[in-house]
């Protein structure tokens, strides 16, 4: 059984617990989550989250199915392998003297990331993009002298326009 | 119409047709408490221990098929139930439960008796709700008892704060549920059903194995049309045991770790297995890599989470058993296999699974099989869990759904009294035996004194063996006869009965245990029988531990002996 990396957009109810239900069930079940990002939709009271689970088909099968008992979600789809726009942000902050600042710069001009603040011993650094642009720019930075970085996980998006009943996750 | 809390709350158990409710009052119910005696038609039972509450509204549950209610205060009672919510989640059965909570403004303050009870519970219920709003009080009864009997059946709690009781609301109950995120399946997918069907026209060694589903979609007749039609063997899991007459020629009783030889031999050989509202759980199962070798599966259940979790499904059907039956029995030929039950007929010949051993001493067995003699099957037995529930299973003929009531999938030790008492009082008119052993019947003995409060004629038959004895069966098979903790005493259970005002007989011997049985009987109360049987009979037959459904130990007395049957009956010569 090969194990591969699956995006899972689910819809779920804006209620309180309701983040601890996916994430018990996870945990409960064993099913290991690389990440996982929450936020508001479209649709009143409900949030779209998108979670990337490391399993076989099998498994994430089981994975679609348990997540689609939780009373609170509304719809749950596994989106590997169709056409999807997948995003994360990360922030980083790296240190940076007088000397290595400008070829710092250099760096964050080619992977078209932004400076967010400027210390006089670091720089902040905001990215988007998939995770492997991001690894490529850390890869880079870690030279450096990296002081902190928080990433915001995954979150992915069908291309084009919904079609009813498929995409709406 | 303003309400109070208290009152929607009872309000909304009335529109849903409630009619008993077990309990036990503690701090931050008293305010619902106060307003029970407005509801005359609501039946309060004062359990002694909240573990009782939930097992008894589970008993109840299962006997008439409502939704059982019990109902605890917050911390220690909300605590206490979670045993019987765990059954009932892992059993499917619709419950709903109440606890008090501690008011809104002390949660999360560790206040007394304060305990995350949603939080608690998460895992071991269908879904849960704390109430913060009385406003939303009724919609969540509403939800609730939606939740808890449509679709998979399961528990269903809702924590409500102590001040929520007392706060008013306008009420009126909802008509219908708004839950976009639950849509049980109920009608098959027809393509399905049409390959299901093609499959089993072509099989020539079909099994169906039936489980608690078919008791809960009320399926017994369709699965029999379907058995009968197709002449296809019927064996059941521990929890299917009633869908489907043990009399009737086509059934093979239950399969599984302790099931009949003959019925495990048949899913060991069948070329096509027909899984009705079951799980694939692993006692049925055996070890999962030799689970029906040489068989394709089609998988019938509500749940979809159920499909291909444990076993490769060839065909899955999600959708309700009754009403996936009835599409099915449309395409279904009538077809003769004579080969396939001559075959099974001699199997029980040559492994007659519920043969009692010849013996002068008090057999567990022989127990069993007199009180089924007595009754003549027309009876609830309710059981804890060990050696007395199987042997329970196995020497007891059930011809009627939900006429076995036990702690399946939990295998929680002290369901059997409590359970019994629930399955009395949802029953009344129908005679109620709890089979229990010695160390389960300690766990809730306390509920003999809600037996007696309520009037609830349980006849109690206890296979005393003096043991744990399951565990020291496995002790004595795989662990060399060490016997680490299972040497159990017991009080003078006829005392304690006694002490109750209960009356109670103890037997030792053979010869005393049909006008035991029949005293127990004829007394219009509880009554309670000590049986005193052989400490050290085993369970047979026995699945180990690991090994496939074929490679199973026998009784009597044989027990190092396994069926070498896979060598003697290839499956060409079937």
């Amino acid at each position: 059984m090969i194990k591969t990396r699956h995006t899972i957009v689910a819809l779920v109810g804006n209620k309180p617990g309701v983040l601890t239900r996916m994430a018990s069930l996870f945990r409960r079940r064993g099913y290991n989550i690389e990440s996982i990002a929450v936020g508001h939709s479209e649709i009143p009271d409900l949030s779209r989250m998108t979670i990337v689970v490391n399993g076989t088909d099998n498994l994430l099968e089981q994975v679609r199915k348990q997540l689609s008992k939780v009373v609170d979600v509304v719809k749950v789809v596994d989106v590997t392998g169709d056409n999807i726009t997948a995003r994360e942000l990360a922030l980083i902050k790296v240190k940076a003297t007088s000397t290595t600042r400008s070829e710092i710069i250099e760096i964050v001009d080619i992977f078209r990331a932004k400076i967010v603040d400027v210390a006089p011993d670091s720089l902040t650094i905001e990215i988007t993009g998939d995770e492997e642009k991001v690894d490529s720019l850390l890869k880079l930075l870690r030279n450096f002298g990296i002081r902190e970085i928080a990433r915001t996980g995954r979150i992915a998006m069908l291309r084009g326009q919904p079609r009813p009943g498929r995409d709406s996750p | 119409m303003k309400l109070t809390g208290a009152q929607i709350l009872f309000q909304g158990m009335v529109e849903e047709g409630v009619e008993v409710i077990f309990g036990i009052p503690g701090g931050s119910v008293i305010p619902l408490y106060d307003t029970l005696p407005q509801y005359p038609q609501l039946r309060h039972v004062l359990v002694r221990h909240e573990q009782g509450a939930a097992h008894a509204a589970d008993g109840y549950a299962r006997a008439t098929g409502k939704v059982g209610i019990c109902l605890a205060t917050s911390g220690p009672g909300a605590t206490n139930l979670v045993t019987g919510l765990a059954n009932a989640f892992l059993d499917s059965v619709p419950m709903v439960a109440i606890t008090g909570q501690v008011a809104s403004s002390f949660i999360g303050k560790d206040a007394f008796q304060e305990t995350d009870t949603t939080g608690i519970t998460l895992p071991i219920t269908k879904h849960n709700y704390l109430v913060l709003d009385v406003n939303h009080l009724a919609g969540i009864i509403k939800q609730s008892f939606h939740l808890a009997r449509t679709g998979r059946p399961g528990p269903v709690l809702i924590d409500i704060p102590r001040n929520i009781f007392l706060e008013h609301a306008e009420f009126s109950y909802p008509d219908q549920v708004d839950l976009p995120g639950y849509k049980p399946i109920l009608q098959g997918h027809p393509a399905q059903i049409k390959k299901a069907a093609k499959l089993i026209n072509e099989a020539e060694r079909p099994v169906i194995i039936a489980g608690r589903g078919t008791i809960i979609a009320q399926a017994g007749a369709e699965l029999k049309y379907l058995a009968e039609t197709t002449q296809t063997p019927v064996v059941t899991t521990l929890l299917g045991i009633g869908c489907f007459p043990e009399h009737h020629v086509l059934s093979y009783g239950m399969a599984g770790m302790h099931g009949m030889a003959y019925a495990n031999l048949a899913i060991d050989k069948a070329d096509l297995i027909i899984a009705v509202g079951m799980r694939f759980d692993d006692r049925l199962t055996g070890r999962i890599s030799g689970f029906a070798p040489h068989a394709r599966v089609v998988h019938i259940d509500i749940d979809p989470a159920e499909i291909g979790k444990n076993v490769h499904v060839d065909v899955p059907i999600v959708g309700d058993v009754k009403m996936v039956l009835q599409e099915l029995n449309k395409l279904i030929n009538s077809t003769q296999r004579l080969k396939w039950i001559e075959q099974l007929e001699s199997w029980r010949k040559e492994h007659p699974s519920l043969e009692i051993r010849d013996s002068d001493g008090l057999l567990p067995q022989y127990v069993v099989r007199q009180i089924y003699e007595a009754t003549q099957g027309d009876a609830i037995i309710a059981t804890g869990v060990g050696q007395h529930q199987m042997w329970a299973a196995q020497h007891f003929y059930y011809d009627k759904p939900n006429s076995f009531i036990s702690s399946g999938g939990l295998g929680a030790m002290g369901f059997g009294l409590p359970a019994a008492m629930g399955a009395k009082i949802g029953q009344p008119d129908t005679t109620v035996w709890c089979i229990d052993g010695d160390g389960g019947f300690q766990m809730t003995i306390q509920e003999l004194a809600t037996i007696v409060q309520e009037n609830a004629a349980v006849k109690i038959a206890i296979l005393n063996n003096g043991y744990l004895g399951m565990v020291r069966q496995w002790q004595e098979l795989f662990y060399k006869r060490h016997y680490v903790a299972t040497p159990i005493s017991c009080p003078d259970f006829v005392k304690i009965a006694e002490g109750y005002c209960i009356p109670g007989l103890k037997i030792t011997n053979k010869k005393d245990v049909i006008p035991a049985i029949k005293q127990a009987m004829d007394h219009q109360g509880p009554f309670l029988i000590d049986f005193m049987v052989e400490p050290e009979e085993n369970v047979y037959p026995m699945v180990p531990p690991g090994a496939g459904l074929a490679e199973l130990l026998e009784q009597p007395r044989k027990k190092a002996k396994a069926i070498t049957d896979s060598n003697k009956l290839p499956v060409s010569n079937i």
